[in-house]
């Protein structure tokens, strides 16, 4: 009753500060030391290579369908030739990234949501810090270092496979040499369309692992916030995604163009 | 290589001499969640090598108590001190220290699931007691194991335990790094009437063999009665009585009775 009397800009801006004092706990605990080697390992490979699969076929679906989609228009323009240049620039600065980070939101997010949500929920976080360990340097700075290395190892891995994917779709109406697509492509891309892209998906992990850390770390007791926390994990992920995106675009807009 | 500071903590068991000292003092404490007052004024000492078990109906603060206690909640009025620091006023260092020697059992026995039952053993003795050596680690592990007779599921998962052996291997990885009190919040909740029994014995053996003092909380009769060497019972945020299982068992009072 008293929950449902607090209007939700108060519960918007309550919970904002949470998140700030979430931030501030981890940056506290990443330059503490006794920083866990193992556990930040197993993350990455719990978050990297088991997501690599997704990511993979995904980047290539949307490769193959964007040159599928493309070459009628350009045809039509009679700018075929420049299909790999507009599919390499496409892939690279905006479809690769965000694809891949919308992909492990929807996966790692939740993944982390979840499990913290049943850590808290089971207690386990609690018995942590009453152990004396640190919970939020086991749990939180490993997860979130974990998705800031990896998610942009992966948004490189899907940047060419979608690639691969183009030029499988080209090859299908056309043939064009393997050599000649990827001299076209590399040639297209400029350190201005890479650097950008690269930057935000450090960001785009980043944001991936602190959401899912933060819900998961902050649900409630009973099983049903543990639902509640991966599912907000994702939404919460995928809407700073697209924040994070109009953003980094705007800046280089600005510091590039 | 000299021990450090949290492991020298651990590891110093109190002498004889100490024995009869109040180690935890709890004086008029009070505590609200919004309108709701869980603890009204709730007064309890408890001395070194004293087991208290606390009774009371699910509600009744009986939990909230021993979260103070380890600093985990922050009373809004009163004084409660553990081995004579005021646990309000200590820093987040301080506080560390202080769960260093405090072991808290959880009703759930909150056993990592991600870890094996070593791994879960290993924890608090690399994390918290910071010892490197893998031999003192391993036979650590082993003797605690053994000590609660879990010495064969030492590599099994937490979720390959039955609800006993979870309760066994959630007291192992607590009395590992040898605490001075032990807290445990209901202990037999959802076992059966026999396990039960026998993680009620093995609190007891486990308080002789490791001379730590405690705190149980639970309502479970059977439990009280073979752990208990003073009974509190507890009722809406206040401690009504106090005295032996048998003291109290026998009362006349009709709301005491009604607690047996």
């Amino acid at each position: 009753m008293a929950d449902q009397a607090i209007p939700g800009w108060r519960k918007w801006l309550e919970e904002s500060g949470d998140q700030v004092v979430f931030l501030k706990g981890f940056f506290r605990n990443l330059f503490r030391g006794g920083f866990e080697w193992s556990e930040f390992v197993r993350q990455c490979y719990e978050i990297g290579y088991k997501s690599f699969g997704l990511v993979g076929i995904t980047a290539f679906i949307m490769g193959l369908v964007l040159a599928l989609q493309l070459r009628p228009t350009l045809v039509d323009f009679g700018a075929e030739s420049m299909l790999p240049r507009t599919l390499a620039v496409s892939i690279i600065r905006e479809i690769g990234p965000v694809i891949t980070a919308i992909i492990c939101a929807g996966k790692i997010a939740s993944g982390i949501g979840a499990e913290l949500g049943s850590m808290k929920v089971t207690e386990q976080i609690d018995a942590m810090d009453i152990s004396g360990a640190n919970p939020m340097q086991y749990l939180v700075v490993t997860r979130v270092l974990a998705t800031t290395f990896m998610v942009p190892l992966l948004a490189l891995l899907g940047d060419v496979i979608g690639l691969i994917g183009g030029y499988i779709a080209i090859n299908i109406q056309n043939s064009v040499s393997g050599m000649l697509y990827f001299h076209k492509c590399v040639g297209a891309i400029g350190f201005s369309d890479f650097l950008p892209a690269f930057i935000k998906t450090i960001f785009f992990g980043f944001a991936i692992g602190f959401i899912g850390c933060y819900k998961g770390y902050n649900s409630n007791r009973g099983t049903e916030s543990v639902g509640l926390s991966a599912n907000s994990a994702v939404v919460a992920a995928s809407l700073w995604i697209f924040v994070i995106d109009a953003i980094v675009v705007q800046i280089s807009n600005i510091l590039l163009y | 290589m000299g021990k450090t500071k949290q492991e020298k903590t651990a590891t110093q068991k109190p002498s004889e001499n100490k024995k009869g000292e109040v180690v935890i003092h709890i004086k008029g404490v009070k505590k609200s969640f919004g309108e709701r007052e869980i603890l009204k004024n709730i007064t309890l000492d408890v001395k070194r090598g004293e087991n208290v078990v606390v009774l009371g109906r699910s509600g009744s603060g009986k939990s909230v108590t021993i979260q103070c206690v380890v600093g985990k909640l922050v009373p809004d009025e009163g004084e409660l001190t553990v081995f004579g620091e005021d646990v309000a006023s200590m820093n987040e260092r301080e506080l560390k220290e202080l769960r260093t020697r405090i072991g808290f059992l959880f009703q759930g026995a909150a056993l990592y699931d991600s870890m094996t039952v070593r791994e879960n053993m290993e924890f608090p003795l690399t994390r918290v007691l910071k010892i490197r050596d893998r031999h003192e680690i391993d036979k650590r592990v082993e003797d605690v194991l053994e000590s609660v007779g879990l010495g064969d599921a030492i590599d099994k998962m937490p979720s390959d335990l039955s609800g006993g052996m979870r309760k066994r291997a959630g007291l192992a990885r607590t009395l590992i790094v040898n605490p001075e009190i032990m807290l445990y919040d209901e202990p037999t909740t959802g076992l059966d009437p026999m396990t039960s029994r026998e993680i009620s014995k093995l609190i007891l053996d486990m308080q002789k063999k490791y001379k730590t003092t405690s705190i149980i909380i639970t309502h479970d009769m059977d439990c009280a009665r073979i752990t208990a060497d003073r009974v509190v019972i507890m009722h809406e945020g206040e401690y009504i009585a106090e005295g032996s299982f048998d003291e109290l068992k026998n009362s006349n009072d009709e709301l005491i009775c009604s607690f047996f």
